[in-house]
This record gives C-alpha cells, sequence and structure tokens, in this order.
C-alpha cells in the first residue's frame, strides 16, 4: 500500500480518495444527529432540573431527618434480600432454562420474563390475589401458619422479587449459555455429580454474570413502586420503601421529594459505576 | 443380541473378557451411525485413527458415558458400564482442548478428581502434587491455566485424568492443540507416560504419525465403521482404504490377481513379485515411480503406463506429481529431475515401477 502511494499516479489517485474516506467517517449525517442529540438532551435534562433545583443549603438538614433514613435503611433491607431471594431460587431457574430440556421450556422461559413488561402495579395485584389474606395461597398461610404478607415488610421483598428476578434470570441464563458445556463434561468425567460440577466449575466460571444480574436487580428492587405499593402499601418504617417516600413528599414537601430523589440518584450513579466494566463497555 | 455378538466373525468362542476393554459401541445420531467394536487388554494403546466425522470423538464420548449407547455392550475389566453414568465410570478423560477449569490452580485441577470420589482435600491436594511432579511440573502447582503454555497444560490435563486412577484413559486429539515443535516433545512425553499407564488407553487422533508413534493398535475408523485394525507397521504396509493409503503415503489399488499379474478394475494390469490369486491389493510408494517423456526403450520395466501431469507440490525436498492417465498416481522425483523432465501440467509422460518395489495382499 505505501509503495503505491509513492509512485506519481498513486499519489495523486490515493491522496484526495483517502482524505473523502476519512471525511466520510468524521460527517455524520443530519437527520441522524438532531434526533440523536434531542434524544440525549431529553434523557439528561430532568438529571440536571434536579441537581439545579436541589435545595443544597437546607439539604444536610434534610437528610439527616429520622425519616429519610429509615426509608433509606428500609430501601437497602429490602432490596438485599430481594436480590438474595432472586439469586436463591433465580440461579436454579436459570440454570434449568440454559441446561436442561423439558416439554414446555419455551413457555416457561416467556412466563419467567413476563414480570419484565407487565406494568407493576398489575404484579401487585397478582401478588395481592396468590399471598392476600383471602388469596389462592394467603388463606392457607394465614390459617395454618398465622403468616400474613401483605401489608408487611416481607410483603415489600416478596413484591420487589417478584418484579426483579426476571432481570436476574435472563442475566444468568444468558451467562450459562455462553458458558462452555464441556466444563461441567469434564468435572462429571473426574468423578463429580451434576451438582457437583456446577456448584464446583459452573458456578466459580459464570460469578461475572451472577454479579451483574444481581446489581441489575438490587437496582431494580431499589425503583420498585408499583407493586409495592399494591401488595405492601405505604406504612411509615415498615413498607415505606425510598421511591414511596419520594412519592408522598412530593405531594407535601417537594423540597424533601427532591433530596429523597438525589439520595436514589446517587446510589442509582453508585451502582452504574459498578457496573462500568461489564454493561458500558460491553457494546 | 450380545450371545449374537460374541459369536460373531472374529470370535471363536463366547468369550468374556476378565480384564481390559471389551465394546461394541452402536450411535444413532440422526442420519449417521456408530458402530465400532474395540477391545483392549490392560496396558494397551489403542488409537482410534479416522477423518473428521468419522465418529471417533462420537465414540470416545460413548465410551465415557457422555453419550448414550444406542445398542451395544461396554464392559471394562469384566463390569458392564451402558447403563453407568459418567461419574461413576472408572474412566479419565483429556480433552482436545484440555477443558483445564479456568478458575483452579493446576495443583486443584488435579485434585479435583479425587476430591470428587471423596478423597478428604489434604490427601487430594497430596496426590496432586505427586502427579504434577511426576509430570515434570512441580514448579507450576500454583498456577491458572491460562499461565500454562501449551505442552505445560496438555500434562496437566493428563495428570488430572490419571488422578482419578482410570481403567481406561480416552485421549481426544491429544496433540492437536499443540505447534508443530511443541507437538514433537510432547508426543514423546506422553508416549512414555501411557507406556508406563496399567490400564487401557485409547486414544482418537486423524494424524497418522501421532497415532503410529504412541499406539500399539491401530482401529481405523471411516463413516462409522472400522475399516482396518493391525499394528502400526501392518496398517503401513498393507493399507486396505485409499484414506489410509494416503495417509501412509502409498498408491494403493484394488484388482483380480493371477499368478504375478493383477488387473486393476479400470483395465491396466500390475506385475506383482507376490504370487497370488483372487481379489488383492497392491500398493508400492511415490519414490518407486520413475518418469520419463519419451517411451523407454529398456524391456525390464514391464509396469509401463502412459501417463499425464496433472498436478505438482513439493513434498519435503522432494516434487510430487499427480498423473493422471492409465494408472492413477503421485510420483516423487527430485526437484533437478523434474526440472530435466521439464514437467508441467498437461505434460504426457511414462510411468514406470519395478515388480520388486510393488506390494500386492489379500483384499
Amino acid at each position: 500500500m505505501t509503495k503505491s502511494t509513492r509512485t506519481p499516479t498513486g499519489t495523486v489517485d490515493g491522496g484526495p480518495r483517502r482524505a473523502r474516506l476519512r471525511g466520510g467517517t468524521r460527517t455524520v449525517p443530519v437527520p441522524l444527529l438532531l434526533p440523536a442529540l434531542v434524544g440525549l438532551a431529553f434523557l439528561l435534562l430532568p438529571l440536571i432540573a434536579l441537581l439545579v433545583r436541589a435545595p443544597w443549603r437546607d439539604l444536610p438538614e434534610q437528610l439527616t431527618s429520622a425519616e429519610v433514613w429509615q426509608a433509606l435503611r428500609l430501601s437497602l433491607v429490602c432490596a438485599t434480600s430481594a436480590t438474595l431471594l432472586s439469586l436463591l431460587v433465580g440461579v436454579p431457574l436459570a440454570w434449568l432454562l440454559a441446561r436442561t430440556e423439558f416439554p414446555g421450556r419455551g413457555l416457561v422461559r416467556a412466563l419467567v420474563t413476563l414480570p419484565l413488561v407487565l406494568p407493576p402495579v398489575v404484579g401487585g395485584v397478582a401478588l395481592l390475589l396468590a399471598f392476600g389474606r383471602n388469596g389462592v395461597v394467603g388463606q392457607w398461610l394465614d390459617s395454618w401458619f398465622g403468616i400474613t404478607l401483605p401489608f408487611t415488610t416481607t410483603g415489600v421483598v416478596l413484591a420487589e422479587t417478584f418484579v426483579a428476578m426476571p432481570f436476574l434470570v435472563i442475566s444468568v441464563e444468558g451467562t450459562l449459555r455462553a458458558a462452555d458445556p464441556r466444563y461441567e463434561e469434564a468435572a462429571t468425567t473426574l468423578g463429580a455429580s451434576r451438582f457437583t460440577a456446577f456448584r464446583r466449575v459452573t458456578l466459580p466460571l459464570i460469578a461475572p454474570g451472577i454479579a451483574a444480574g444481581a446489581v441489575l436487580a438490587w437496582a431494580r428492587a431499589l425503583g420498585e413502586f408499583g407493586a409495592t405499593i399494591t401488595f405492601a402499601g405505604n406504612f411509615p418504617g415498615r413498607t415505606q420503601t425510598m421511591p414511596l417516600a419520594v412519592y408522598l413528599a412530593l405531594q407535601n414537601d417537594p423540597a424533601a421529594a427532591i433530596a429523597l430523589s438525589l439520595v436514589l440518584l446517587a446510589v442509582s450513579i453508585a451502582v452504574l459505576a459498578g457496573l462500568r466494566d461489564r454493561w458500558m463497555t460491553a457494546s | 443380541m450380545t450371545d449374537l455378538d460374541d459369536t460373531a466373525p472374529g470370535r471363536t468362542a463366547p468369550e468374556t473378557r476378565d480384564e481390559g476393554l471389551d465394546a461394541r459401541l452402536v450411535v444413532d445420531r440422526g442420519s449417521f451411525r456408530l458402530d465400532v467394536a474395540l477391545t483392549a487388554a490392560p496396558g494397551d494403546v489403542v488409537a482410534l485413527l479416522g477423518p473428521n466425522g468419522a465418529g471417533k470423538t462420537t465414540a470416545l464420548r460413548a465410551l465415557a458415558g457422555l453419550l448414550p449407547l444406542t445398542d451395544g455392550r461396554l464392559r471394562l475389566d469384566g463390569v458392564r458400564l451402558d447403563r453407568t453414568p459418567p461419574e461413576s465410570r472408572p474412566v479419565g478423560v483429556v480433552f482436545q482442548d484440555y477443558l483445564l477449569f479456568p478458575h483452579l490452580t493446576a495443583l486443584d485441577n488435579v485434585a479435583f478428581g479425587p476430591r470428587c470420589r471423596g478423597v478428604s482435600k489434604a490427601e487430594a491436594r497430596a496426590q496432586a502434587a505427586e502427579w504434577l511432579d511426576r509430570m515434570g511440573l512441580a514448579e507450576h502447582t500454583g498456577a491458572k491455566p491460562r499461565r500454562l503454555s501449551g505442552g505445560q497444560a496438555q500434562r496437566v490435563a493428563l495428570a488430572r485424568a490419571l488422578a482419578t486412577r482410570p481403567r481406561l484413559l480416552l485421549l481426544d486429539e491429544p496433540l492437536a492443540a499443540l505447534d508443530a515443535r511443541t507437538r514433537l516433545e510432547v508426543r514423546a512425553q506422553l508416549r512414555r507416560h501411557l507406556a508406563e499407564f496399567e490400564a487401557v488407553a485409547v486414544l482418537v487422533t486423524h494424524d497418522p504419525l501421532d497415532a503410529m508413534v504412541l499406539a500399539d493398535r491401530l482401529v481405523v475408523v471411516e463413516h462409522g465403521r472400522v475399516v482396518q485394525e493391525g499394528g502400526p507397521a501392518d496398517i503401513a504396509r498393507r493399507p486396505r482404504t485409499d484414506y489410509i493409503a494416503q495417509l501412509v503415503g502409498l498408491n494403493l489399488y484394488r484388482g483380480h490377481a493371477d499368478g504375478h499379474t493383477v488387473r486393476l478394475e479400470a483395465g491396466p494390469t500390475i506385475a506383482t513379485t507376490e504370487e497370488l490369486s483372487g481379489p488383492v491389493f497392491v500398493a508400492f510408494p511415490p519414490a518407486a515411480v520413475t518418469l520419463f517423456r519419451d517411451r523407454p526403450t529398456g524391456a525390464s520395466a514391464r509396469n509401463l503406463w502412459r501417463c499425464e501431469v496433472a498436478g505438482l507440490e513439493t513434498h519435503g525436498d522432494q516434487i510430487r506429481a499427480g498423473l493422471t492417465g492409465e494408472l492413477p498416481l503421485a510420483a516423487d522425483l527430485t526437484t533437478v529431475a523434474a526440472a530435466e523432465l521439464d514437467l508441467h501440467p498437461g505434460a504426457p509422460v511414462w510411468a514406470t515401477v519395478k515388480a520388486t518395489q510393488t506390494h500386492a495382499y489379500p483384499a
């Protein structure tokens, strides 16, 4: 290539062509650039507005109020519990979907992902019908064990799990499918049962995928609103998580709502920073 | 079914081996059917040799229990294993790309098998260290697989498979993942380790050199069936299919012998020294062929065919000419000879082979 550009004809032909090529990769067509900038602005403006209108002077006072800490603590505890619960049953579920064949697997997979697209409020109603005091399962829980789930902190965890677990399952299943199943075979030939192979070989291999799925599920659980307020209600200290507190505060005390929102924004940014390597550079 | 198999050709009496491997592997995979019989005594190293897609790896996976048998039988040291799950078979596998667990050190990779078989952690690690030491890897016990060279990884994989003390060791293309230089060295080491191994070893390869160096016995598989079986020397000397002939570098023809003359199905005859009758194979090496541009006048060469050069390629320090015509054949000649003969594709030539250079054997 370099040799040909040195010849007189090569320089004449090659020079402008290369310049045009380089220009071509630089110029972004206006019909693409304009909507892209509008989209970007639309995503960023609300966040900027949040920062601009934040009651910075009163912020320390707002954030040190007992209600805020109560809501934040409850949010963190519930989101973490929901994530652990999702891990406990979601990882085996992902394994089942990725590594076994059974009739109706496609349907099961679709049903697992349904909460992803289901309006959370509908999820909350469905949870009430299942685990409510008169629910399909709930009535037995109540009469046999005296367990009541709706409008309790456990109810918050269940609502969040319902909405967040599909994120974990989808993420882990994808990682499992990408992982070489022959490692499990190798473990089997060494005398490992299928469960031992899973525990000692597969699990460590897919750990990054599980971690990413868990963070995603945790973030989703933290922001959960619809299913939570429907199934667990809005009782400060018991079921009032941060998003619920923000919504309530907005009606009485907008400054407090902004302060609470800032806290959630900070948590979200922290999560995003944690996932930086996995999700932002993956594309 | 099994009763019939035991009286199948090649067996004079129903025989149950108490030691070693006795298997007939039948696996149906869609339109492909594998049906091979394998027997081996403890200490034997058997190579399954065949082209890609012949079913070698399928056979290996069936032996390991990773694929179910459609039919047939599998006995190891007198114990039926057909229905035994892979984790309960006394079988060790060295996979083609080794499949060392990337999150474990070399030591823990090797200790994995003993651990799964109930050995305590400390004891398993002690055994693993011993195996790695035997493989000359004492300094690499703490290394993760990605930090090992190809040859080292291969030895760790071998140690891992041997650490479970298998009665059947399976090796899938054990040298395929290595570059040419490492291969030479690893092949020699592997040969030594296989010679020390007291139970049955079955290796799968498409490389005839690997098969001949490493194995005592070759089983050649084509299209899911055994086409030839025997010692390396026997196979190299008496190939029975074009695939094997090509592997061992011989011209091979099938024909009908009548005394010292073999008439080929296509028409031409080949004079041989062996006196045979009936269907036979005739083989001769490409180096035994002499080429002339003009018809040679000497009376001695009875094997004289009119051919045309189809192609030329370098073959080591020689030129290999592919010829078509009366008798399609490969001929080796020196670069100088090729230049003097002015060989080029399309050039007409006369090819001769001395009868003493041919080898005929019953088909």
